[in-house]
């Protein structure tokens, strides 16, 4: 159990997707002017990483990985080379089916959302956070973990930085500076108090 | 400005959808196999560029080897004995532990290397004097670091206690902190470590706190701002040298020169 | 409305960068530039991916229905990526498994998706091309700008040859730490917009406030 609440914790704070490891960034960077569509990107990123980690650890276990298919007697057959095509299959799937859940179920949401929505299919943290999976062999009970951790972790990182670009719209910014530039700056130090957590745990 | 895109049919789409598939599909099989044999070679060559690492360590103790020198040998780690029926040729511990069938899952509380599985058997390299018996002992180990494997040559003295040397093959740990495992000064404390005290209970490690314990003399010093590699550093020489790893192995290599007089 | 090819194959240099103004392909910039060889290889990687992919959806984009448009477009760059991969498997090994998952995630590079889906799908084959080829360039020379600058700061070196010596190794030179952690990409990206805008003014953003100037104290 403690090994798993570390998992978690790494996750979230350690091995922040967007602010240790940069996936995600496109979308970080531009959809971070306002505090509550980062609110609704962060949910939608944190819905789709928690489903879609555990469900390409089931694939990759069962069907792709090097003797995965013994179940099947093809003991011998190594599909990995296939995980980056399945994975993101697996994605463009889950988020078709959350964009017509929330459109029957939670139609408000799904407005707020608008084009972001189709756009977590090509956002590097979603790929990136089950192709990290396959690297560190997580299992399946591991992969939920840091499938909802990683998820969780990539919206605080996104929020926290709307509310930061929120107060910078009233500082007094060199002219070249302003905008884009900022938030790389703002982006980097952020980063750099995220690697304080490294001496947690 | 825009062109006519085309009418968008069911079996249109599905018609369109599958030709792509299929002809992605056979783009990447052709590449894929037809690649594979430089990519195994590839392989190879740094497996023994890997070993060539060990020959360095080994001159920076001043023995001066070739890797015909080295004896290789096939050991399962449960029963410490020597398994020739495998190719130590192509023996990969990690491809290995990666399998069921060929490894074994390690117990939790006893994972102080965040492997989670170790394969049944491992490769050893010996070097012999010229009387035969044992002179050096060289084991691969390997562990979970900060955020990467770290992948070492760990040698022992024929006495099977004591460390000659440790030398990191491969670790991707933050340069200028973690990364300064691999800096000779570090790798230099290793030298003449004795991993086991007079009980024979595994004492060795990386000293993680400040203040001496009983036990300082068989630790070496971490480095500043690098716990976390430190840590993994420690839980990989404690997991290899204790029961679960090559323990057993190093008991019956102690057993035999006793009775060997 | 159709640029000259020169046009089309500069313009994403400088003017239109997808990294300095577009937002694109930021993800994989920051994070393999802790050495110029890495950013090198990533650049010569995403200008293939680029334009052949650019080209294949071009070729296509008449017969693409709306419906399956982008996953067809990711099923064609994902090919393309993992020939990519395999034949960096094959003949740039060690380079290749320190882009580890980076070049898998060439397939969720914005850029890429965002030029096939927003230039590929309506224009020729050689304009889409060099579109390709014009973004995969000016994506490389942000890359190879914070590449150099973070392995020379960083460990004193370029390429891999030594230039300075650090302290560590007997010399002089005390190298900055700071250039070879993750936030040191962002610092330097910052710099660079910075520079840029002050050198192509029209590319500034409007603040949403302007602030009242402040006032003098009287005399």
């Amino acid at each position: 159990m403690n090994a798993l609440f570390e998992l978690l914790l790494r996750s979230v704070f350690l091995d922040n997707l967007a602010l240790s490891f940069f996936l995600g960034m496109c979308t970080f960077l531009a959809v971070s002017k306002r505090v509550d569509t980062a609110y609704g990107v962060g949910l939608a990123m944190l819905v789709v990483q928690t489903v879609t980690i555990p469900l390409n650890n089931l694939i990759y276990t069962w069907l792709l990985a090097p003797g995965a298919l013994a179940w099947a007697g093809l003991g011998e057959v190594d599909l990995s080379f296939l995980r980056l095509i399945a994975f993101i299959g697996v994605i463009a799937a889950m988020v078709q089916v959350l964009e017509m859940t929330l459109e029957f179920h939670v139609p408000k949401l799904y407005r707020a959302l608008g084009i972001f929505l189709p756009l977590i299919t090509v956002n590097c943290a979603i790929l990136g956070g089950s192709l990290f999976m396959v690297e560190r062999s997580y299992s399946f009970t591991e992969s939920v973990v840091f499938g909802f951790g990683s998820g969780l972790g990539w919206a605080l990182a996104i929020v926290m930085f709307a509310a930061i670009r929120e107060r910078l719209k009233y500082a007094d910014i060199p002219q070249g500076l302003q905008g884009l530039g900022m938030n790389f700056i703002v982006a980097g130090i952020m980063s750099l108090g995220f690697m304080a957590f490294a001496g947690m745990g | 400005m825009s062109e006519t895109i085309a009418t968008d049919s069911t079996r249109r789409a599905l018609g369109v959808a599958l030709i792509v598939a299929f002809v992605c599909a056979v783009l990447v099989s052709v590449v894929a196999v037809g690649l594979r044999p430089l990519q195994k070679a590839n392989v190879e060559a740094e497996r023994i560029a890997q070993l060539e690492l060990v020959l360095v360590a080994l001159s920076d103790i001043g023995r001066n080897l070739s890797i015909e020198g080295l004896e290789s040998r096939i050991v399962e780690l449960g029963s410490g004995e020597y398994d020739d029926s495998i190719d130590v040729g192509t023996f990969d511990a990690e491809a290995a532990a990666g399998k069921p069938a060929t490894s074994d899952a390690i117990p939790a509380d006893l994972d102080v290397a965040g492997i989670k599985r170790r394969a049944r058997h491992a490769r050893v390299y010996l070097v012999r004097d010229p009387a035969d018996r044992i002179e050096l002992i060289i084991l691969p180990v390997y562990g979970r670091g900060y955020q990467s494997t770290l992948r070492a040559w760990l040698v022992l003295d024929g006495d099977t206690r004591t460390v000659r040397a440790l030398k990191f093959y491969q670790h991707g740990e933050t340069p200028g902190v973690g990364a300064r495992i691999d800096e000779p000064d570090w790798e230099a404390q290793w030298r003449d470590l004795s991993a086991y005290d007079d009980e024979g209970v595994l004492r060795i490690g990386v000293r993680l706190h400040a203040g001496a314990d009983d036990y300082s003399a068989f630790k070496v010093d971490g480095i500043s701002g690098a716990t976390r590699t430190a840590q993994g550093v420690d839980g990989m020489m404690r997991f290899w040298l204790d029961e679960f790893g090559f323990g057993p192995y190093l008991r019956r290599i102690r057993e035999e020169q006793a009775d060997a007089g | 409305m159709q640029d000259s090819n020169w046009r089309i194959l500069t313009r994403p240099l400088i003017d239109e960068n997808p990294l300095t103004l577009q937002i694109l392909g930021i993800c994989s910039a920051l994070a393999i530039t802790t050495s110029l060889d890495t950013a090198l290889l990533m650049s010569v990687v995403v200008i293939c991916v680029l334009a052949c992919g650019s080209a294949a959806v071009s070729l296509i984009r008449r017969q693409l229905p709306r419906s399956v448009r982008i996953i067809v477009q990711i099923t064609i760059i994902a090919t393309l990526v993992i020939v990519v991969d395999q034949i960096l498997q094959a003949f740039a090994y060690e380079l290749s498994k320190r882009l580890s998952v980076f070049v898998g995630l060439i397939i969720t590079n914005c850029i890429v998706l965002g030029r096939a889906e927003g230039y590929a799908m309506h224009n020729g084959v050689v304009a889409s091309a060099l579109d390709g080829i014009g973004n995969g360039l000016g994506y490389s020379l942000i890359l190879i700008i914070v590449g150099a600058m973070r392995e020379f700061f960083g460990k004193g070196s370029l390429l891999n040859v030594q230039i300075l010596l650090p302290v560590s190794q007997g010399g002089g030179f005390e190298p900055l730490h700071l250039m070879l952690l993750p936030p040191s990409a962002f610092f330097i990206i910052g710099g660079i917009i910075w520079y840029i805008r002050r050198k192509r003014p029209q590319q500034v953003e409007e603040a949403e406030f302007t602030l009242r100037p402040r006032r003098q104290e009287a005399e």
